[in-house]
C-alpha cells in the first residue's frame, strides 16, 4: 500500500465509521487499496559490487525460493540488505567479507565462484555452512554469514508484498464485524488434544 | 525565587501531566466549567499525521529495524519498535535517572501529550473489593482509606465514558462493570479456554478500553489490531483523543507543551501558589499561577516534584512532614511464556487481528484458596494469531529450524500463528527496600535533581513468578504444546521481570487517613497542603493484579469532583 493509498484508507475508515459501524462495501473497498502494491523499480545498489550483489541474489533466491506460494527472495531482499549495508560499515563487513568468503570456498572445492556454480554445488556448499552442528575452524565463517544472510532475507522477503501474501497474512485492514471463519476453528479443535 | 508577574493570570486548576490521570481531571472539570491549565513536559501529536496505523513494513526502506539495520545491531530508539505510538522512552537524552547498588531498576518515562496512555495495552480492569483491604486480608501492607463501594460509581463513569469491553461474569477477584460488547475469540483463544476449563482455571472476554459500538462521537473499532500504533478514529482510549482534545473545544482548557514542572512554589500561607516550570523550546524558566494544583505526571515523577520543592516550611519536600513521598513503592510482577501448539500449524488463513489485544484473558482464580506459597495473585494475558509480519517475527524459525529453500519457506508458513503465549501480571506487596528519592550528586539537562530508584522483589513475588511458570507450562502442555525454556530458578531471582519494567510503578504518595503514616487523605488531597491533589497511580496503596489505568482514571475522576466541589464551596 503506497503512503496515499494508506491516506485513503484512514479516510474511508473515518468516513464510514462515522456513519456508523463499517459496511461491508466500505470495508471491502478498504481492503482493496491495502491490496495495491508498490510496483518493484529496478534497484541500483548503493554498497555491494555488482559481483556482490548478483551473489547476494543468488544466495537469497536459493534461501527463500519461488514456489506456488509467490516468486523467491532475490528482489526485495538484496534491496533492503544493500541500503542497510550504505548505511552502517559494520553490516557492509558482514556481506562483503560473507560474500568473498563464499566465493573463496567454492572456488576452492568447485573451481568456480558462487554465483558462477552450477546450482548442486552452491547448495551443497550451503548445506555445510546452513546448520549450527557443523560448527569448525574451517566453516566457522561461513555459518555465522549464513546465519545473518538467512535472518534478513526472511526478513525482508516476508515484510514484502510478495511475501506477506506468500505467508497468507490477511489482516492489516478494517473490517465492520470481527468474525473468525468456521472452517479455521474445526481444523484446530479437530487437531488439538483439549 | 523568580518573580512572578503580578498581572499573570490565575489559573483555578492547574494539572501537571496528561495521561490518564492528568486527562481525566481536565476533563471533568472543564465539565464543570473550571479554568484549566495543563503542563506537559513534551510535545503536541497531530494523529492524522504522528500515528503509523495501517503502515506496511515495506513503506519505510529499513521496515521498521532502523537506519543501518541498528535493530540487529542493538537496542533502537522506539522502546516498543518503529511503528508503535512514540509516547516516550526507558532513557530519555538529557533526561537521566539513578539506580542504587544493589538494585535493577528501569523507568519508562512520556513526554508527550495524552503520556503513556498514547501506548498502553488498554487493559481496562476493575480492582476487586478486597483488593482495597489488603491488610485485613491478609497482615501485609496497608488497607486503603477508600472501599470499593467508594469507587465504584467512579469506574461506573469510566468504563461509560471511555468504553470498555467485557462480559458479566460474577467472579469476585474480576468486579463486573459497565461493558461493550467483546469480539468473538479468535482460534488460539478457544484453545487456550478449553485448556483452561480442563484445569478449572476461567477464561473470559477481555476488558479493554476499546469501543465496539460508536461512543460520544467516536466510531467503533475497525479492529486491525494496531491500538499500540494510536488509533486515528479514537476507537480505543488515549487520554488525549479521549479526553484532552475535546475538554480543549470546551475553551475552559489552556494546554502548555513542552513544559517541564520544576518546583511548586508556595506562598506563606502554606499553600501552592504557582508551579516552576522550564519552557524547553526555550530553555527559560517560567512560572504559571494557580488557586489549586493537581499532579499527573506518573507517580515516580510526581513524587520528585514534591521532593524537589523544598521550602523552609517544606524541608523534606513540599506535603512530606511523613517522610512518606517516594517510599511505598511498587511496580507488577512480570513473567512471561510460550510455546508452539502443533494443532494449529497451516491453520487455514483468515484475518485474526481484531483488537489491538487478547479478546479473552484469564482473571486471578485462587483468591479464596488456603495454603497458597504466596501471598495476592495474578491475572494471564493471552497472544497468538497472525500477525502483520514484521522483522524479527521469524527469526526462532531460522533459528530453530535452520536450513534454507523449500523445506524453510514451507516451516515459515507452517508455524505463522502456531505459537501461543502467556504473560502474568502479579501484585508485589510494598517493602521498605524498595523506593525512590532525590540522588544529591545528578541533576538533569535543566538543572532539576533526578531520582534514584531503590527496588527489590521479596520471596512474595519471586513465588509468585514460579507459579506463574507452572501455570503457563500445564496451559501450554495440555494445548499440546512442548515447553523449550527451562524453568528459572525463581528463588534465585531468575525469570521475574526487572523492576519497573511493566510500568506499573505506583504508590509514591500515599494516601491514608492518618496523616502521620501517609501524604494524601482519602480524596487524593495533601494533609499538609490544602490545594494539592494527586491524580496519578501514586496516591495507591496497593499494586493489585489488576493494570492500574482503569483505577487512575476512576480515582483521578473523584478526585476531580471533590477539587470541585471544594472549590464551589471556598474550602481551596
Amino acid at each position: 500500500m503506497s503512503e496515499t493509498s494508506r491516506r485513503g484508507l484512514l479516510k474511508a475508515i473515518a468516513a464510514a465509521a462515522m456513519a456508523g459501524p463499517l459496511t461491508l462495501e466500505a470495508a471491502q473497498h478498504v481492503h482493496g487499496i491495502a491490496a495495491d502494491e508498490k510496483a518493484a523499480g529496478s534497484y541500483k545498489p548503493k554498497a555491494l559490487t555488482p559481483h556482490e550483489y548478483k551473489t547476494l541474489q543468488v544466495l537469497a533466491d536459493l534461501i527463500i525460493p519461488a514456489d506456488e506460494r509467490g516468486p523467491g527472495a532475490a528482489a526485495g531482499a538484496c534491496e533492503f540488505i544493500d541500503l542497510l549495508a550504505s548505511q552502517n560499515p559494520q553490516l557492509l563487513a558482514i556481506y562483503t567479507g560473507g560474500i568473498a568468503w563464499l566465493d573463496r570456498s567454492s572456488e576452492r572445492l568447485y573451481a568456480k565462484d558462487f554465483a558462477g556454480a552450477p546450482a548442486q554445488q552452491q547448495t551443497a556448499l550451503l548445506d555445510l555452512i546452513a546448520y549450527r552442528k557443523n560448527e569448525s575452524p574451517m566453516l566457522g565463517p561461513g555459518i555465522q554469514f549464513f546465519d545473518w544472510a538467512r535472518r534478513m532475507v526472511v526478513d525482508a522477503y516476508f515484510t514484502s508484498p510478495a511475501g506477506i501474501k506468500a505467508i497468507g497474512y490477511l489482516g492489516n485492514t478494517a473490517v465492520a464485524n470481527f468474525e473468525i471463519p468456521q472452517e479455521a476453528i474445526d481444523y484446530a479443535l479437530k487437531r488439538s488434544p483439549v | 525565587m523568580f518573580q512572578i508577574a503580578p498581572r499573570s493570570p490565575v489559573y483555578d486548576v492547574v494539572v501537571i501531566g496528561s495521561g490518564a490521570g492528568g486527562g481525566t481531571v481536565t476533563k471533568v472539570l472543564a465539565d464543570l466549567g473550571v479554568n484549566v491549565a495543563v503542563l506537559e513536559a513534551g510535545p503536541m501529536i497531530d494523529p492524522q499525521k504522528d500515528f503509523k496505523e495501517h503502515m506496511w513494513p515495506y513503506q519505510v526502506p529499513h521496515r521498521g529495524i532502523g537506519e543501518g539495520g541498528a535493530g540487529y545491531f542493538g537496542p533502537t530508539p522506539w522502546a516498543f519498535g518503529y511503528f508503535t505510538t512514540t509516547s516516550g522512552g526507558w532513557q530519555l537524552p538529557g533526561e537521566p535517572y539513578t539506580v542504587a547498588p544493589g538494585s535493577k531498576f528501569q523507568w519508562f518515562r512520556s513526554r508527550v501529550i495524552g503520556g503513556r496512555t498514547n501506548h498502553f495495552g488498554r487493559i481496562a480492569l476493575r480492582f476487586a473489593d478486597y483488593d482495597f483491604a489488603p491488610y485485613s486480608r491478609d497482615g501485609l501492607g496497608t488497607d486503603w482509606p477508600i472501599t470499593y463501594d467508594d469507587i465504584a460509581p467512579y469506574y461506573d463513569k469510566a468504563e461509560s465514558f471511555i468504553g470498555v469491553t467485557g462480559s458479566k461474569e460474577g467472579i469476585r477477584s474480576a468486579p463486573d462493570g459497565i461493558f461493550q460488547p467483546c469480539p468473538v475469540p479468535r482460534v488460539h483463544e478457544l484453545l487456550v479456554q478449553r485448556a483452561a476449563k480442563k484445569l478449572n482455571i476461567p477464561c473470559i472476554p477481555s476488558r479493554l478500553a476499546v469501543i465496539t459500538k460508536p461512543t460520544n462521537g467516536r466510531p467503533p473499532c475497525h479492529y486491525c489490531a494496531q491500538c499500540g500504533r494510536g488509533c486515528v478514529s479514537a476507537s480505543n482510549y488515549s487520554s488525549s483523543q479521549v479526553q484532552l482534545f475535546p475538554a480543549m473545544k470546551t475553551g475552559r482548557v489552556k494546554v502548555f507543551t513542552n513544559a517541564m514542572a520544576r518546583e511548586l512554589v508556595t506562598d506563606g500561607a502554606g499553600k501552592v501558589a504557582s508551579v516552576s516550570y522550564i519552557d524547553k523550546t526555550t530553555r527559560s524558566e517560567k512560572q504559571i499561577r494557580c488557586r489549586t494544583v493537581v499532579l499527573a505526571c506518573g507517580a515516580c515523577e510526581s513524587a520528585r516534584l514534591l521532593l524537589n520543592s523544598k521550602s523552609g516550611n517544606f524541608p523534606n519536600g513540599l506535603a512530606n512532614g511523613s517522610g512518606n513521598v517516594g517510599r511505598n513503592m511498587t511496580d507488577s510482577v512480570g513473567y512471561p511464556l510460550g510455546a508452539h501448539i502443533p494443532a494449529l500449524d497451516d491453520l487455514p488463513r483468515h484475518n485474526s487481528d481484531g483488537m489491538g489485544g487478547m479478546h479473552l484473558y484469564i482473571p486471578w482464580w485462587l483468591w479464596d484458596a488456603k495454603n497458597k506459597e504466596f501471598p495476592r495473585g495474578y491475572h494471564v494475558e493471552i497472544s497468538g494469531g497472525f500477525h502483520m509480519p514484521a522483522i524479527g517475527s521469524f527469526h526462532s524459525d531460522c533459528r530453530q529450524h535452520e536450513g534454507y529453500g523449500k523445506d524453510l519457506k514451507d516451516t515459515i508458513y507452517k508455524h505463522f500463528g502456531a505459537s501461543v503465549s502467556f504473560a502474568g501480571r502479579g501484585e508485589q506487596i510494598p517493602n521498605e527496600n524498595t523506593y525512590c528519592e532525590i540522588d544529591p550528586d545528578v541533576v538533569d539537562q535543566y538543572g532539576i535533581p533526578v531520582l534514584r530508584f531503590h527496588f527489590q522483589w521479596t520471596d512474595n513475588e519471586l513465588k509468585q513468578a514460579q507459579h506463574m511458570h507452572e501455570t503457563f507450562q500445564a496451559l501450554l502442555e495440555t494445548m499440546g504444546g512442548t515447553v523449550a525454556k527451562p524453568k528459572p530458578n525463581f528463588l534465585a531471582g531468575e525469570g521475574i521481570s526487572t523492576g519497573g519494567e511493566i510500568i506499573h510503578e505506583l504508590g509514591t504518595i500515599l494516601m491514608g487517613n492518618n496523616p502521620a503514616a501517609s501524604v494524601l487523605n482519602k480524596y487524593c488531597q495533601a494533609h499538609e497542603v490544602k490545594n494539592l491533589f494527586v491524580a496519578d497511580a501514586a496516591p495507591f496503596v496497593s499494586n493489585p493484579d489488576k493494570n492500574p489505568t482503569l483505577t487512575i482514571i476512576a480515582l483521578a475522576w473523584r478526585t476531580a469532583e471533590y477539587l470541585a466541589e471544594e472549590m464551589r464551596k471556598g474550602n481551596v
